[in-house]
């Protein structure tokens, strides 16, 4: 759960879930099958005790685009597969909304898919974050409040990809500020996509959990921005199913 | 397109159906289809259509009418020779064809063309006034087969797969054909005497030719959409069918055994666990579907998942993995794989209930690395009885032995995480 400095800790399935809540989130579900939402809305809308309030829901682009912008939620839930132009879409369609100055509408993408291009493909076009659909409800509340937050979240696998696509290449970086992982971003990365919570990696590198979280999005901000090409063809060599 | 899948060219080719060759063909492969076709030695077809050439030219009208509406096939007489594509293992694993280049027998058979050409030049007698336009209509000829040749190319090449030839060379081919055909067309018309007419005559042919191109352009353009929208259908729904025919048979299996053993939550789990696994291999594999299960694996990538596949089946806990970079296995590695295996086995056993197990497989420059944990209640290596030698042999002892190091340790937040780091035999990229 999440305490009230916009740190929350990770993971912890032990913590009771009726602890009160100091926060609140309005997020709205973008999934083209409808028992999928209805899992996610009895597991994680529960307002008064997971602080976490479904706005709307949505099945395609089209419906994503128009909720979204009707409702103006907090953090958006998406699929990366969906009728209409899939996940990249919406996020396409959205952009003034991520980028408005005051209450920007963060994406979160939740999904089934395990393969590479789909999931950099949603970051790079704009989501904070990846985590996959067997996240457990706990996690996923956790997830959405540090979205809110403005901060990335990673799940193991991600970590794994990002470190996959920026392993080092002979290629000179086209952007060395970019192109490249600082050594503290690779050891962040690397105990994540060992399972590690932020808090867990907070202790391990003798460092606070706000650094982590910095650390973490200065990945991501180079994961969104990084224009070497290797990123896309590491994308596109794993594209042939 | 179902050509795509073209059998071998030692396959034998249905009887009693005319193609043209593409393998082996000098020109158009019509002598060799033919040849294939008849059950004759090719050389006899290709003289019978040079003796036909010396009448009149009948050979070349009767040659080009085959070209036209015979299609183009693989294989025909004696194409066994020489195999016209090598299968070549690319570096990401995959099979690809690869096209074998021209031989010397297209530059022999333009030569042997020339000269024939030659002699029935210089052997016919025809009036002064039509021997003249001899020359322009040869022009015209060679132009036009450069361009037929070269569509037949672009058509097999894209049934082969193997069409990555430079596109610069393909234009300059189709250029060199309009060129020849253009040049031998004004040589008639300047043998008619109306050169001093030549510009109106090119400016007309433009108008109509400009005129035909606005009435029938949009309608030609939208005939090759359709048609290439048609194609992209086709394809697409074949895919469909294929991923369905593996989908549905293994996912109502595992269903109907679901059904079956509903009250038993672990069988259902692992059933559900493995129909998944399935799937996710099927269809986010990066390379080939439906690899042997049975096959050993060649890489540490393969191998840990391997691994945790089984575990998983085994101990009903699931097993998240997550693996960076990829090489293939050394004696060394697969030492570590098996004290990977051990240690997932033993997380699986006396860690599983806080969770998933996560493994962590990443391939450095020199060493390579595996890490499992687990979210159990942890244990202390010290604590564990000495006769009990799991730990102690099956993964430090045997990482050891092989010249590399285990660490096992305590997670502070519950949990034990087992670290194995090994050297690679050699730096492969």
């Amino acid at each position: 759960m999440s305490d009230e400095q916009g740190k929350p800790d990770a993971t912890e399935a032990s913590a009771p879930e009726t602890e009160p809540v100091g926060r609140h989130a309005r997020v709205v579900l973008v999934d083209d099958h409808r028992m999928f939402r209805t899992g996610v809305q009895a597991e994680i809308g529960r307002t008064e005790t997971t602080g976490v309030e479904v706005v709307g829901e949505a099945a395609d682009v089209d419906q994503a685009v128009t909720v979204i912008t009707a409702t103006r939620p907090e953090v958006v839930l998406l699929d990366v597969h969906l009728p209409g132009g899939g996940g990249v879409e919406v996020l396409r369609r959205c952009a003034p909304l991520m980028a408005a100055a005051d209450n920007p509408v963060r994406f979160l993408a939740l999904s089934v898919s395990d393969a590479a291009e789909d999931v950099i493909g949603v970051i790079r076009g704009g989501a904070r974050g990846y985590v996959t659909k067997t996240i457990t409800g706990t996690d996923l509340v956790d997830s959405i409040f540090r979205v809110q937050d403005g901060d990335a979240v990673f799940s193991p696998r991600l970590a794994g990809f990002v470190l996959d696509a920026f392993a080092s290449t002979d290629a000179p970086p086209v952007d060395e500020d970019l192109d490249r992982l600082t050594q503290r971003e690779r050891e962040v990365l690397r105990l994540i996509a060992r399972g590690y919570a932020y808090k867990e990696i907070a202790k391990q590198l003798f460092i606070s959990v706000k650094t982590v979280e910095s650390h973490v999005s200065a990945v991501l901000r180079k994961l969104q921005l990084s224009n070497r090409h290797e990123l896309t063809r590491w994308a596109t060599a794993r594209r042939l199913v | 397109m179902p050509e795509a899948a073209a059998p071998p060219v030692d396959v034998p080719r249905p009887p009693r159906k005319l193609y043209r060759s593409s393998d082996g063909r000098w020109l158009g492969g019509v002598a060799r289809g033919l040849a294939g076709h008849l059950g004759l030695p090719v050389i006899w077809v290709r003289l019978v259509f040079v003796g036909l050439f010396m009448a009149d030219g009948l050979g070349a009208l009767l040659y080009a009418a085959f070209w036209f509406f015979v299609p183009l096939g693989v294989g025909g007489v004696g194409s066994e020779r020489t195999p016209a594509f090598t299968t070549e293992t690319a570096q990401d694993g995959r099979r690809r064809l690869v096209a074998r280049k021209p031989d010397k027998g297209q530059i022999v058979a333009l030569l042997l063309m020339v000269v024939v050409s030659m002699v029935f030049v210089g052997n016919v007698n025809l009036a002064g006034n039509a021997k003249a336009y001899l020359w322009p209509t040869l022009l015209v000829g060679a132009g036009v087969a450069l361009v037929w040749r070269q569509a037949d190319n672009a058509r097999r090449a894209r049934w082969m797969e193997a069409g990555r030839r430079k596109r610069t060379l393909n234009l300059a081919r189709a250029a060199a054909g309009v060129v020849l055909v253009g040049a031998g067309v004004t040589g008639i018309f300047v043998l008619q005497g109306s050169a001093e007419h030549l510009g109106s005559i090119l400016q007309a042919a433009l108008a109509v030719l400009v005129g035909i191109a606005l009435l029938a352009g949009p309608y030609l353009v939208r005939m090759t959409q359709d048609l290439s929208e048609e194609r992209l259908m086709r394809i697409r729904a074949q895919e469909r069918a294929e991923v369905a025919a593996h989908v549905h048979d293994s996912v109502l299996h595992t269903l109907t055994l679901i059904q079956r053993n509903a009250e038993s939550a672990s069988e259902v789990r692992r059933l559900a666990r493995a129909q998944e696994r399935d799937l996710r291999a099927w269809l986010y594999r990066p390379e080939g579907n439906g690899k042997d299960e049975a096959e050993e694996p060649g890489t540490v990538g393969e191998a840990v998942k391997r691994s945790a596949a089984e575990v998983e089946d085994k101990h009903g806990v699931p097993l998240e993995v997550v693996v960076v970079g990829d090489c293939p296995l050394d004696d060394g590695l697969s030492a570590q794989m098996q004290a990977a295996r051990e240690a997932m086995v033993n997380a699986a056993k006396y860690g599983g209930e806080g969770g998933a197990v996560q493994v962590y497989a990443e391939v450095e420059e020199e060493t390579v690395f595996v890490s499992v944990r687990d979210r159990g209640p942890g244990f202390d290596l010290d604590s564990i009885p000495a006769d009990r030698m799991g730990v102690r042999e099956s993964i430090i002892g045997r990482m050891e032995r092989n010249g590399g190091t285990a660490r096992l340790r305590a997670v502070p937040d519950g949990g034990t995480e087992v670290e194995l780091t090994m050297k690679r035999a050699e730096k492969t990229p």
